[in-house]
């Protein structure tokens, strides 16, 4: 009985295999069919029909090598979630670090980098290093903001992303205070709690988040924490590998590349 | 959301070094910093209350049902605050519906409750229920009828009544103590447990916000004892008031060691974060840290006190000095609160950067609304006196 049961899954998942190759072949041939107006129409139907959080666990890692500063993914973020317009409010923002030869560190990240970076005239030439480094929501998979909401409208997901609940949530900024990486903000408009929540809208029909989508030099890479075949433990694999604030145990599931002690 | 973004438009000249893009609007203002505050004096005065039952200061009498009073007319404030702080106050009743088991905040609805309910509410009734049976006989009308009604119709005045009323004030006053720790405790546990702040991630943050409770609550019954009495037409009981002042001076001593200690502990272990925080104490948190909180909040009323006990000075002149420390000291415990509350937000998490806290005169977060929360109690104080006197000759003996 229980062969038979097996059996039949398997046939189904092969039968799923198959129609998912033959679209994705399709797609090669005809790439307007599958182009990414229609995704939103036939998704349902074709690859990620029945999405199942648990089966996921949703990770983001940052080369901080390849991030050139545009604010391409600032911006991205901001029309794709509704974030207000102003330069007080961010899910995902980047920083500019500038280490200076017998001097303190020169962080700035002027309107959240929306526009990107004016170039600064360098002090003499001392500056030993310069970088980007983009900021977001660490997702952590043990989250202080979460761990403090007076009426649990922040939750984890079984697929690893923090979000929260607009409906429940009572505006008591409690998670905001508890964050220690200033990913959260009150929206003015609404009066609750907000942060990135890696598109969630986006992730569950298979897409990237908007920021990963937008970046231009593939800094963001974005997948599962552990399935071996994903970009982002490629990514993990190949590079030694930092996060935010690691003494705080807040386990952060964005994970950094070519990371410098100074940033924080 | 135009105000707000002009609001914090304004503050964006104020930053120094580098902040989080998203802090710049600092989320816990002076409704937050009014919070503590009135919980400490509600803990604060209830302790002084529980000398006179528990540990027999008899010297206390005179201000035992003040000091109860006090606490409760606080305790019916302190919640409004965090309301009127709150983006969607009309959901608040979620924190009783669906709390979240490991959020401090979640715990405050039951702590409060638990507080009014099992232990302040129940004190001041067996306290009471004599003296309203009484009262409800004597007087006529309307009074009358409002003093059997919180009497709760209780009739009985028989002898072994009267000793069950003592022995439960005895009972309740043994679960108060703690509970009076846990309600101030927790408030301090609020801000003690955040990691991500540095200036309020301590330990000693529950014990030192309990002391300087027990601080501000003698102080203020020490305050009203003062006022009170003369307006009554009464003498000051010295005795009373020098032990007061006594019981004030040790607690002092107590929150000045403690803070001490969290300054020393801080300075030694010298974190991550000591140089934002050397930054901030000594720039923008100096008047309000060193000058108000430490100098004249907490070693001039010391200084003064000890200077009383040393010189055996005469009453009169006892008498200014008590009162101005007290007043002393309650500016202090004010900007204690201050200090940890918006003092802990006008550093980066990133600790690269300070940013400032600019307060609105008008609207919910405005100094007019706090200032309306802070004589909100001193009006139902009022109220309670008239309908329950707690002058000893108002006692029915």
């Amino acid at each position: 009985m229980k062969e038979i049961k097996t059996n039949i899954e398997n046939n189904i998942q092969r039968r799923k295999f198959i129609k998912n190759i033959l679209f994705s072949a399709t797609a090669l041939l005809f790439p307007k069919f599958i182009g990414a107006a229609s995704v939103g129409k036939i998704k349902d139907w074709v690859l990620f029909g029945d999405y199942n959080a648990k089966d996921h666990l949703w990770g983001m890692g940052i080369d901080i090598n390849k991030c050139i500063g545009c604010g391409r993914c600032v911006n991205a973020c901001k029309v794709e979630n509704n974030v207000p317009k102003v330069p007080y409010f961010f899910r995902t923002w980047v920083e500019r670090y500038r280490i200076i030869k017998g001097k303190e560190t020169v962080v700035d990240s002027p309107n959240g980098a929306i526009d990107g970076f004016k170039p600064q005239p360098e002090s003499d030439g001392n500056v030993i290093r310069s970088f980007f480094v983009p900021k977001l929501c660490n997702q952590c998979d043990n989250p202080p903001c979460v761990q403090v909401c007076p009426v649990g409208a922040t939750f984890r997901t079984d697929d690893g992303v923090v979000l929260v609940d607009k409906e429940y949530c009572i505006g008591c900024r409690y998670c905001i205070q508890g964050c220690p990486y200033g990913a959260r903000y009150l929206d003015p408009d609404t009066q609750t709690a907000e942060k990135c929540t890696f598109c969630y809208h986006r992730i569950v029909q298979g897409l990237s988040p908007a920021c990963v989508e937008a970046c231009p030099t593939q800094a963001r890479i974005f997948g599962e924490v552990k399935k071996k075949t994903s970009p982002l433990m490629r990514f993990m694999r190949k590079h030694a590998i930092g996060v935010l604030k690691p003494s705080l145990n807040t386990e952060p599931k964005v994970f950094y590349a070519n990371m410098d002690m100074e940033v924080r | 959301m135009e105000e707000i973004v002009i609001h914090l438009s304004s503050m964006l000249k104020e930053v120094t070094g580098y902040i989080y893009p998203n802090e710049i609007e600092l989320h816990w203002g002076l409704l937050i910093v009014i919070y503590p505050y009135i919980t400490g004096l509600v803990a604060g005065a209830f302790i002084l209350a529980s000398l006179v039952k528990i540990f027999n200061v008899k010297e206390l009498q005179p201000t035992y049902r003040i000091s109860m009073l006090t606490a409760l007319a606080f305790l019916f404030v302190a919640p409004l605050p965090l309301l009127a702080h709150l983006g969607h106050p009309e959901k608040s009743y979620e924190i009783f519906l669906t709390p979240n088991s490991s959020s401090a905040m979640a715990m405050f609805g039951f702590v409060y409750a638990w507080y009014l309910m099992a232990v302040l509410l129940l004190e001041i009734w067996f306290d009471y229920r004599k003296d309203l049976i009484i009262w409800a006989s004597k007087e006529k009308g309307i009074r009358k009828w409002i003093y059997k009604i919180i009497s709760l119709f209780s009739k009985d005045v028989s002898e072994s009544a009267l000793n069950f009323d003592k022995k439960s004030i005895k009972a309740v006053t043994l679960i108060g103590i703690p509970s009076a720790f846990l309600l101030h405790g927790y408030v301090g546990f609020i801000f003690g447990s955040i990691k991500a702040n540095p200036w309020w991630s301590s330990v000693l943050m529950p014990i030192v916000f309990l002391f300087s409770a027990i601080v501000s609550g003698i102080a203020l019954v020490l305050l009203i004892y003062m006022v009170i009495t003369p307006l009554r037409k009464k003498e000051i009981d010295m005795k009373c008031l020098d032990k007061l002042a006594s019981y004030l001076f040790y607690v002092m001593i107590v929150d000045f060691s403690l803070e001490i200690l969290d300054f020393i502990h801080r300075s030694y272990e010298a974190e991550e974060s000591i140089k934002i925080i050397a930054e901030l104490v000594s720039g923008k948190l100096f008047v309000s840290l060193i000058v108000i909180q430490l100098l004249i909040g907490m070693i001039i009323p010391l200084g003064s006190i000890a200077a009383v006990k040393f010189f055996k000075l005469p009453a009169e002149l006892r008498k200014s000095i008590y009162f101005v420390s007290a007043i002393l000291v309650q500016v202090g415990i004010f900007t204690t609160r201050w200090n940890v509350v918006v003092g802990g937000q006008l550093f980066s998490k990133s600790f690269r950067g300070l940013t400032a806290y600019k307060m609105t005169f008008f609207g919910l977060e405005g100094l007019l609304t706090s200032v309306a929360l802070l004589l909100l109690p001193i009006l139902i104080l009022y109220f309670l006196f008239k309908i329950l006197p707690p002058w000893d000759e108002a006692r029915s003996s």
